[in-house]
């Protein structure tokens, strides 16, 4: 029997692993979603976050590990047992059915009298704002109008867990934003809960309540947007964070802060722990770096590029460093300007990488 | 001369950009050799044995067509060609499906589809030739049946005979088109409708086959077109005397025993409507079929 319904407490993935061949490409991942969380996965290509999604939905077997359902295991069902919804990066909708068939498909399939069907449909189509369009095919909508419909398809089942791979990942620029915004809305409307699959962590600080974020099969870190923006816990997770200075220093620490040095460039950081002086990575994000008459660093200017309010930026030091930087005006190439950071935005991780 | 009509050559495009605009460039050239062939060898012919066919030796224009139905050594061929191509291309496209559903999920379908692809290449005189041998009272296969106990069983010189070739010949074919129409069916919509609750059957019903209607179509029409014209194997493994007299056979006899060119156009013409008309039946069908249940491209 499918377990439909929203009502559940949470769901957990308990060391959830799987190999191809001899790839593992997740490497036990352990994660619980409450009801009505919306949960980004995180990570650059090839990470395992696909992989862990439909793992999830069933359509991949796991090598090792288990889902929970509450006091229910799901691991073993087949994908049209567990009913999560689930919207794919190409939509998949039913090329052959007309926007309205498409939605009413998993309803028909749980054999909902004609009635109920229609009366959801018509909700489903006015919650992602497609009244109009039922009787269209696929073929004959927008990218943006296709994507809704495949989201609202996979909610109408009312499923406990919808999950989103890359949904967003097809459409123009302006489109991403405004479905960004309507993707969060029908979250918040349906209230189930939501796993969402991305490489751009816009996206990702944007919409989640929380993101995991992974590499290599792994989870690196669990947290709230502003943890992972603010304090990433790991240089790896700062790299994916736009922490785009990446220093390799060395470092000792000095009361609160730890003292840095690379080359010609001194300054002042915080530990991230566990920390112990030696070889260690400063990571700075470049709208932490400003332009300052008594900053201790000079970098001679190599370009600059115009953001709007600001411009971005990147030089390099005596020593040839190169730092990435905000700038209120465009800098000459060549032009030099001295630098500054505040310590508590330069994280100082211990270690060192090629 | 007025500066108008001076001006008006360097206003207008040059040609090549005019032509261009509708599609027409050098590339287009690349068509003239198949233009030429269908022209020499199809449209030539075709015309001239339908005209030869209404010229008999004796009698009036449609003489030949009269004798044709009139003679039920003739317009018996009509029946025993049908009775073998129809259940055959069935077998062959009908039995392809299930089997490339499961064949496309396998990851060396290299080495199976190479296996396939031979009796293809080895023709059907090969074939036929082969299951003479196989089948014939001498063979292996009764043989074994004798060994058994199961006594002899008579699978060559009759209608299955000519069957077993067609499978055999008409098969790999069907099956090639199958899978290749199938692997054209993006697996994310199976994926799709398995997550919101279809099970193995209904996805195959509700996506898989009003996806594959069209390609199933065509695999139908040149699977059939294929063994209406049957002619090798009929002869070697059938009984071309009786049960396999099919409609090729009594055109070769017209046109090479008889010597009456004329009357055997006639048979190649009424051949030709038969095959014409049971595509033009698929090709309807498919029409009303993909409309009611389907009606879109692939996603």
């Amino acid at each position: 029997m499918a377990i439909a319904g929203r009502d559940f407490r949470e769901l957990r993935l308990d060391d959830m692993s799987r190999n191809f061949g001899t790839v593992n490409a997740l490497k036990g991942v352990t994660l619980t979603v409450r009801r009505g969380e919306f949960i980004a996965l995180l990570g650059p290509s090839g990470c395992g976050k696909s992989t862990a999604l439909n793992c999830l939905a069933g359509l991949l077997t796991l090598s090792g590990g288990s889902i929970w359902l509450d006091t229910t295991r799901i691991d073993r069902l087949k994908p049209e047992e567990r009913g999560f919804g689930m919207v794919f990066q190409n939509y998949a909708l039913f090329p052959h059915m007309s926007v309205r068939k498409n939605i009413a498909f998993g309803l028909s399939m749980q054999g909902r009298p004609k009635a109920e069907i229609e009366r959801k449909v018509d909700e489903a189509l006015a919650i992602v704002r497609l009244g109009e369009q039922g009787h269209k095919l696929p073929g004959q909508l927008s990218g943006g109008q296709q994507q809704r419909v495949a989201i609202a398809r996979a909610i109408v089942i009312e499923p406990p867990l919808v999950l989103m791979d890359e949904p967003l990942s097809n459409l123009d620029a302006m489109l991403r934003l405004e479905m960004r915004a309507e993707i969060r809305r029908i979250h918040d409307v349906i209230g189930s809960a939501t796993i969402y699959v991305t490489h751009d962590q816009e996206e990702a600080l944007s919409l989640a309540d929380r993101i995991v974020v992974m590499q290599s099969g792994e989870v690196l870190q669990v947290g709230t947007p502003e943890d992972l923006y603010v304090r990433p816990a790991r240089f790896e997770v700062a790299e994916f964070m736009g922490y785009r200075n990446q220093l390799h220093v060395a470092a000792a620490r000095a009361g609160n802060r730890v003292a840095i040095k690379a080359g010609g460039i001194k300054l002042e950081g915080t530990a991230v722990e566990p920390f112990v002086d030696g070889d260690a990575i400063a990571a700075i994000r470049p709208d932490d770096v400003a332009v300052a008459a008594d900053g201790p660093v000079e970098v001679k200017t190599d370009a600059s590029q115009y953001h709007g309010d600001y411009f971005y930026s990147s030089g390099h030091t005596a020593d040839g460093v190169e730092l990435f930087f905000r700038s209120d005006r465009r800098l000459d190439k060549g032009e030099p300007v001295r630098l500054a950071a505040d310590p508590s935005r330069v994280l100082v991780y211990s270690g060192s990488r090629p | 001369m007025s500066e108008a009509a001076l001006r008006k050559p360097a206003d207008r495009p040059p040609l090549r950009v005019r032509l261009a605009l509708r599609d027409i460039d050098g590339v287009t050239l690349l068509v003239l050799p198949a233009a030429l062939f269908v022209l020499v060898l199809f449209i030539y012919p075709f015309t001239y044995g339908f005209v030869l066919s209404f010229k008999p030796k004796a009698g009036d224009w449609l003489a030949n067509y009269r004798k044709f139905f009139s003679d039920p050594f003739l317009y018996d061929t009509v029946g025993a060609t049908f009775r073998l191509a129809i259940p055959a291309t069935l077998i062959n496209v009908f039995v392809s499906i299930p089997i490339a559903l499961r064949v496309r999920r396998l990851e060396r379908r290299r080495v199976l589809t190479t296996l396939l692809v031979v009796p293809i290449t080895l023709g059907t005189v090969l074939i036929a030739e082969g299951l003479l041998i196989y089948l014939g009272p001498q063979g292996w296969f009764n043989r074994v049946l004798s060994l058994v106990g199961i006594g002899h069983v008579r699978l060559v010189h009759n209608y299955t005979g000519v069957m077993l070739s067609l499978i055999l010949s008409g098969f790999p074919f069907a099956f090639l088109l199958t899978l290749s129409h199938l692997t054209g069916i993006d697996p994310s919509l199976e994926h799709a409708a398995a997550t919101l609750g279809a099970k193995a059957r209904a996805r195959f019903w509700h996506i898989i086959m009003p996806l594959l209607a069209q390609g199933l179509a065509i695999n139908l029409c040149l699977s059939f077109v294929q063994t209406f014209s049957v002619f090798p194997s009929a002869v070697l493994l059938g009984a071309p005397a009786g049960a396999t007299r099919v409609i090729s056979i009594a055109a070769y006899q017209a046109a090479y025993e008889q010597y009456d060119a004329s009357m055997a156009s006639a048979i190649a013409m009424i051949m030709g409507f038969c095959q014409l008309a049971v595509v033009a039946v698929i090709l309807a069908s498919r029409g009303v079929w993909y409309r009611g249940a389907t009606g879109g491209g692939k996603g």
